[in-house]
């Protein structure tokens, strides 16, 4: 176990001069990035920000699915010969009862692999729907798959939106990611109020121009609150225009009232609809309507034909602001709810940063001298191996640009503590050895050889613990996981390999002396 | 006979008293947890956590739960919080979907107390994540110790496996009665710091087993009881000296770390204390009681060469 080959040494010098300059690294500041500029990153909770984490509502959007779906269903049922009635939805359920049509024949149609109203998947040999029928009553839901395919399609739309609004913001490195069938997770570093961004993702900004209807309770309009106060309108179900034409659209202060509007510009077909529109209305109002809440409605003067229009309604430039860029990002396609949210100011995080270091260094310390007055000599092994360890580690953490966190460094002190266990182990097995063997080589040699296995168990136990938190950790937890996970490794190659080397050299030296542990 | 070890403790004279005190701990904590429950944190609870910090020195714990208790979020909790002027107030409302929830709390309190007051730290967690982390961290720890029991298993008899596993779940049960006892707060950290005592615990027990299954080949006449005394005073040492260091970390962590990782370390402190007396006294005790002999560990090493 002391014989080390010169290849072995060369690779095992190498690593640790390798991950050593990744570590110096990181306390260099250098400007220059190239591929070398490589450093840990701080987590959340070091360097302040906010962590978001979304939902998105998928009930208005099965919904509107299933509505689209009715229409769809009852040109299927005209198309076929189907005769039917009370067709309606009801808890994101389609009803329907058949007239003559036997249950067969419409099962016939509907389960047909090729019909157009209830796709086949066969990536999950399953229909989009599924349906039941009970005395020509016929239940027609969303499949568990066809209800994951549409929260899939809902979640890509809906991340694409969220990324053009927090990048509009301008936020530095933001991380938005999917999470699940209906999550987006958001990391805002060094965000100090997430207030803006939370108000930005908290509407779908759907906007419509749609006449208001002179007549109420007509048909085809529905009753619709202003936002800024509980004045109601009656509004024309039947859409001008809506926010999917807008090519543009800026904040800007109106010159004659002095007031915040958002001015807008339509593209090219937008323009012509709104040109016919205004032109063929003049004198009536068009409300324009915000998620369901009307902004303004006002009077159309004369036909619009620019394709450009402005918005004017309670707005502070803030908020023009705001809406002009949600209306540019576009419609998120349902409303996303946010179900967690975390966020750690910029002074609170320096406050970690600086205990954790002052932890870690006294933790250090106290290891050191501890191990020093327990097993002097070898105790300088023992606390070179520690130094070289901690040096890897944090090497490993920086070529993997790992995050580190709060619960991350507690980590690392942690692997101080429990690093020298592996030496620990080593030294008193050889320290049992000297009692029964005379050569001190061998006694050194036994020792390393016999309590490989128990350092060994001892690890793996510790490392099976950090796998599974790493897994099923969340946020700063899985930092503490990769810290402690890495530092066993670490732990293994400074005390059986670098540690091991400088006890062999110090046997060679002392092999005759009477060595006392 | 005497054999080459270093110190000569009967630890087997302990065995019945300590036992006994184990068991009479375990059933406390259980009774304590049952009765008196966990202090459960936003992670797990839902609701909002924050932390502040006045500008103002002169304000009171009373006066901030005055301010917020109008508010109507249901249950406050106000306390004070590491320095001077920082305070950590939790609410079971959770609101996250409000996007001024936050910004009229903040309101609220700064004009009620007459000075700006600066949110350090926020979390925020809905009913539905609440829960999720919830079960997550149960799993993370029934995994945990399945993972144990199935290396255990592998490496040594099954008598071992079940002895480590009675080990950690004495010191798991131990330690989150303590946290009930003192009402210390449980939230995502000490489910790490369970995590790491399973890992710790398990460490500790190993060496000394793997120093038994050594001393049982090694000599095949003496009684499992004497092997148990020879081995653990074998290790001993080994077992002070590592619970020492890694207390000493810990320690450090706890008294300098801040106020964030109080909970973390304090229940870690806990494991490794308890986890160091229950590898001594728990675990190795059961592979007496079990009858472990040499032939238990040479038959698994005759069914390993076959």
């Amino acid at each position: 176990m002391l014989y080390f080959s010169k290849l072995k040494l060369i690779t095992i010098y190498s690593t640790i001069i390798f991950l050593s300059f990744f570590s110096i690294i990181n306390f260099i500041n250098t400007k220059e990035s190239s591929f070398l500029s490589k450093s840990i990153n701080l987590g959340l909770d070091l360097q302040g920000g906010s962590y978001l984490l979304l939902e998105v509502d998928s009930i208005p959007i099965i919904n509107q699915n299933l509505q689209q779906k009715i229409l769809n269903l009852r040109k299927f049922l005209k198309k076929n010969k189907i005769k039917y009635e009370n067709l309606n939805l009801n808890n994101q359920t389609i009803n329907f009862q058949l007239k003559d049509s036997s249950q067969e024949e419409f099962e016939e149609l509907f389960l047909n692999k090729k019909n157009n109203v209830n796709p086949y998947f066969v990536k999950y040999k399953s229909y989009e729907f599924i349906h039941s029928i009970k005395n020509k009553n016929v239940k027609i839901e969303y499949s568990k798959y066809g209800l994951i395919e549409l929260k899939i399609l809902s979640l890509d739309q809906s991340l694409e939106i969220v990324r053009r609004r927090i990048d509009e913001v301008g936020t530095n490195e933001p991380t938005i990611i999917k999470r699940g069938n209906d999550r987006i997770l958001i990391e805002l570093p060094g965000l100090e109020d997430p207030n803006r961004i939370k108000k930005l993702l908290g509407r779908t900004a759907n906007l419509t121009f749609r006449l208001v209807s002179e007549t109420e309770g007509v048909f085809g309009s529905e009753l619709l609150s202003f936002e800024k106060n509980d004045d109601k309108l009656n509004i024309s179900k039947r859409i001008i225009l809506s926010g999917e034409n807008l090519i543009n659209a800026q904040p800007k202060l109106d010159n004659q009232s002095n007031q915040a509007v958002v001015s807008f510009t339509f593209d090219r077909v937008g323009s012509k609809k709104f040109a016919k529109a205004t032109s063929k209305n003049v004198g009536r109002r068009v409300a324009i309507i915000l998620d369901n809440k009307i902004i303004s409605a006002p009077v159309v003067r004369e036909a619009i034909l620019s394709g450009q229009g402005q918005i004017s309604g309670d707005f502070t430039f803030q908020s023009a602001t705001d809406l002009a860029l949600m209306l540019r990002s576009g419609a998120l396609p349902a409303p996303l709810k946010i179900i967690e949210e975390r966020t750690v100011g910029p002074d609170l995080g320096e406050d970690s940063i600086k205990a954790g270091t002052i932890s870690l260094a006294i933790g250090f310390l106290l290891v050191i001298i501890y191990m020093l007055y327990k097993y002097r000599k070898l105790g300088i092994i023992a606390d070179l191996s520690l130094i070289i360890n901690l040096t890897l580690l944090i090497g490993l953490l920086t070529i993997f640009e790992a995050t580190l966190t709060l619960p991350g460094i507690a980590g690392i002190i942690l692997t101080v503590g429990m690093a020298v266990d592996a030496n620990v182990l080593i030294f008193e097995r050889i320290k049992e050895e000297m009692l029964t063997e005379n050569s001190n080589i061998h006694a050194f040699d036994n020792g390393y050889k016999r309590a490989q296995s128990a350092v060994l168990d001892a690890n793996i136990t510790t490392l099976i613990s950090a796998i599974i938190l790493f897994f099923l950790g969340s946020g700063p937890v899985k930092g503490f996981a990769v810290t402690l996970g890495l530092g066993i490794l670490t732990t293994l190659f400074s005390a059986y390999f670098f540690g091991r080397h400088l006890s062999s050299l110090y046997i060679m030296k002392n092999k005759d002396r009477k060595i006392k542990i | 006979m005497t054999l080459p070890s270093l110190k000569n403790i009967k630890f087997t004279n302990f065995y019945i008293k300590l036992n006994t005190f184990s068991l009479f701990m375990i059933f406390l904590s259980i009774m304590i947890i049952f009765f008196k429950g966990l202090n459960l944190g936003v992670d797990f609870k839902g609701g909002t956590l924050i932390e502040i910090r006045a500008e103002n020195s002169s304000i009171s714990i009373a006066e901030i739960r005055q301010s917020l208790i109008k508010m109507e979020l249901g249950n406050v909790n106000v306390k004070k919080f590491g320095k001077e002027n920082d305070y950590l107030v939790k609410i079971d409302l959770s609101n996250t979907n409000d996007p001024n929830f936050i910004q009229s709390i903040n309101n609220k309190l700064s004009s009620d107390l007459g000075s700006a007051v600066n949110f350090r730290r926020v979390e925020n967690v809905g009913p539905k994540v609440s829960n999720e982390l919830l079960k997550d961290g149960l799993l993370a720890i029934v995994l945990a110790l399945a993972a144990m029991l199935f290396y255990i298993w592998i490496r040594f008899e099954w008598q071992f496996s079940l002895a480590a596993i009675a080990a950690i779940i004495h010191d798991v049960i131990i330690t989150v009665g303590m946290f009930s006892f003192l009402s210390y707060e449980v939230n995502l950290s000490i489910v790490a710091a369970v995590l790491t005592i399973v890992g710790y615990s398990m460490n500790d027990t190993v060496v000394i087993f793997d120093r038994i299954r050594e001393n049982l080949k090694k000599y095949t006449k003496i009684d499992i009881s004497e092997i148990s005394n020879i081995s653990t005073n074998q290790t001993l040492s080994r077992t002070l000296i590592t619970s020492v260091t890694t207390l000493l970390a810990l320690f450090s962590i706890y008294l300098f770390g801040g106020a964030i990782l109080k909970g973390f370390s304090f229940a870690m402190i806990i494991g490794v204390i308890v986890g160091t007396y229950s590898s001594i006294f728990v675990a190795t005790p059961i592979l007496n009681y079990t009858k472990v002999n040499s032939k238990t560990v040479l038959k698994e090493e005759n069914n390993k060469t076959a």
